[in-house]
């Protein structure tokens, strides 16, 4: 039998002993409660009625046209909150809420995390406490803003580098001291099991809709599909129903400054080993000390990803590829002025690759890119750096 | 043939002090100098910590020793170093205690080989439990360590019995709902706790985290503790007399005779 903590060598429970009562008692609520018909109902609800599915798949005449193939948008940008990472939250946040919890804390980066666990915590009536670096804080002040007006808690994590990964290390300090009343709604497909497998659970909904809408358009399914990969969740969550088929599979991972400089590009240059509870591949030193990473956007700024992600590379399955910067800014504004749509800086990033993979494609060749979120966040940012330029 | 760290609790005939020291903080010699301070002022095992990046285990006082370690170039080879060095004076057991990457990138079990070449005696990893331990038990066996293995409240009955089984030296009992650093008061769920570990354990039982004075270490020896690890209270002195190389060595040296003396 198949240990259903790893795919393949990766993946794992690499924490400390307190947390163990914890995971098993999340992993049987997932097994039992989440297949149930009560939990089914009430999710549905929530995804359909309150966050907005399913979310649209856009026929884009403009890029078509320019890549040169039939391209799609998924249009995560528009389910509430922003981001895909809603369909997550909702996820947790009612099964901890079924699991008898009644606080809820997470981590968050750029704040779209944070966001959607602090939208989950309000319509759910539960308490949220959102880890975030000091220094991401800084950068994110909007994001910030809007947790608070939503209720929660944001907690400034001053330890280490002060970012996503440091927010992590101290969600889980505060998970190992309150395991009795507190889930921790983990955000991407990372962490120790269940939870990369728990996450693409409720991520995989967008592959699911993806599959139905390419079929009710094209008649078939597409021949390549492309997402950002920084943690791996809406890469995963697209990515799933397809493992199967034949369509070819892309990830973009952050190329940061570029081949001589910093990066998030975890799968592309790191080097497997063990970081928040999960054997995957890092951006680590020769003594397996985890290096900080660089992006453009904070969401794939992160020295670690999904455990599947590091399976799917060593398998062949989905090719990873580095998008610098320079390049996700440009797709960034490319997006905007052709099709009228501003995506997130993360996404961007699937924008830029998808450009490059349409290069290999024929005209009637069907590319779908996952636009994991909107750039209202990054609107700020972006001009600070392009503001001469517009 | 049983461990040094066996002898120790077997031979003492009273509870043993675990000091705990970061490998490197501030410096490879100065905690070196540490080390012997903390074995003459009555530390009956020395901990020493291989510092990691991101140790999810441990509360600030830790957390900011492992920085200064780190930034002072502390590796792998320091740790063995340092090991090697206390060894050629000192026959005081020494337990390393570390995170599962250090170990996996040094290749599992080379990282044990040298650590007993060095003359370690044990080693903790605080983020492997039992269901990741395998590779790691086997590795210590085979260089005669003691694979010390951690239980905590949360710990069902069935778990203790298969983490009995698996660890050498003695049992690590996690002694808060949380991360290392000294603490007001002994969570009151201590004291049963230990009675029951006891009760199904032949290896000797240790509370640590967040133990930091004499009261309560008569506290858990009272319950039954076979001794008591004492980490973040040491190396909170260090901190406080960074300044000052001859106070740190008075302050550290304090407070594990401190503790020490709740032992007698």
């Amino acid at each position: 039998m198949t240990d259903p903590s790893r795919f393949g060598v990766y993946g794992g429970r690499f924490v400390p002993e307190t947390l163990m009562a914890a995971l098993e008692e999340l992993e049987r609520g997932f097994r039992t409660i989440v297949p149930g018909k009560k939990f089914q109902e009430e999710m549905k609800y929530y995804l359909h009625e309150y966050a907005g599915r399913r979310t649209p798949l856009t026929f884009c005449r403009n890029v078509s046209r320019d890549f040169g193939c039939r391209v799609y948008l998924k249009r995560e940008d528009l389910l509430h909150s922003g981001a895909h990472k809603l369909n997550n939250a909702l996820g947790q946040a009612l099964l901890a809420k079924f699991m008898g919890k009644h606080r809820l804390i997470a981590e968050t980066g750029a704040g779209q995390h944070g966001v959607a666990t602090a939208i989950a915590g309000a319509v759910l009536g539960m308490q949220v406490d959102v880890f975030m670096g000091e220094e991401d804080i800084r950068r994110q002040k909007l994001n910030v803003s809007r947790m608070k007006m939503l209720g929660a808690r944001v907690v400034p994590v001053s330890s280490g580098s002060r970012t996503l990964k440091d927010a992590i290390n101290e969600a889980l300090r505060d998970w190992v001291t309150n395991v009795a009343t507190t889930h921790y709604l983990i955000g991407s497909v990372v962490g120790p099991h269940p939870f990369p497998t728990m996450v693409r659970d409720f991520q995989t909904v967008i592959g699911n809709e993806t599959r139905d809408q390419v079929m009710e358009k094209e008649g078939r399914l597409p021949d390549a599909i492309v997402a950002c990969v920084g943690g791996g969740s809406n890469a995963i969550g697209i990515f799933t129903p397809f493992l199967g088929e034949d369509t070819r599979l892309f990830g973009a991972e952050a190329g940061g400054e570029g081949p001589e400089g910093r990066h998030g590009a975890t799968l592309c240059r790191g080097r497997p080993g063990i970081l928040h509870g999960t054997y995957t591949y890092l951006i680590q030193d020769a003594f397996g000390q985890i290096l900080e990473s660089h992006s453009i956007s904070a969401g794939l700024d992160y020295p670690g990803v999904g455990p599947e992600h590091s399976y799917l590379r060593d398998s062949g399955r989905v090719s990873y590829h580095p998008v610098t910067d320079r390049e996700a800014l440009d797709a960034f504004l490319y997006l905007s002025r052709s099709e009228g749509i501003i995506p997130a800086l993360e996404s961007a990033h699937a924008v830029s690759l998808a450009e490059k993979v349409a290069t290999g494609l024929q005209k009637d060749d069907v590319l779908v890119i996952n636009l994991s979120g909107r750039g209202d966040k990054d609107v700020s940012q972006v001009s600070s750096m392009v503001g001469d330029l517009l | 043939m049983t461990s040094r760290i066996g002898l120790a609790f077997s031979g003492a005939g009273r509870p043993l002090l675990v000091a705990c020291l970061v490998a490197g903080d501030p410096d490879e010699r100065t905690s070196l100098d540490l080390m012997k301070e903390a074995e003459n002022c009555g530390a009956d095992i020395i901990e020493l910590v291989m510092p990691h990046s991101d140790p999810v285990a441990d509360g600030p006082v830790m957390q900011k020793a492992m920085q200064r370690a780190l930034s002072a170039g502390t590796t792998p080879d320091t740790l063995f170093s340092q090991i090697r060095n206390f060894r050629s004076v000192s026959k005081t057991p020494l337990l390393v205690l570390t995170y599962a990457n250090i170990v996996v990138q040094r290749g599992i079990a080379t990282f044990y080989r040298e650590a007993a070449e060095a003359g370690a005696d044990g080693i903790a990893i605080a983020d492997v439990p039992l269901e990741e331990s395998d590779p790691f038990c086997v590795a210590a066996r085979n260089e005669g360590i003691d694979p010390v293995l951690f239980i905590s409240q949360t710990t069902s009955r069935e778990r203790l019995e298969r983490i009995v089984a698996g660890a050498g030296g003695f049992l690590y009992l996690v002694a808060v709902l949380g991360v290392t650093g000294a603490r007001e008061q002994i969570d009151p769920r201590v004291i049963g706790h230990i009675r029951a570990v006891k009760a199904a354990s032949a290896l000797p039982v240790v509370p640590g985290f967040g133990i930091g004075t004499a009261g309560q270490v008569r506290e858990l020896v009272r319950a039954g503790a076979d001794g008591v690890i004492v980490g973040s209270a040491i190396v909170r002195e260090i901190e406080r007399t960074l300044e000052d190389p001859f106070a740190m060595r008075e302050a550290v040296g304090g407070k594990v005779r401190e503790m020490a003396s709740a032992l007698r």
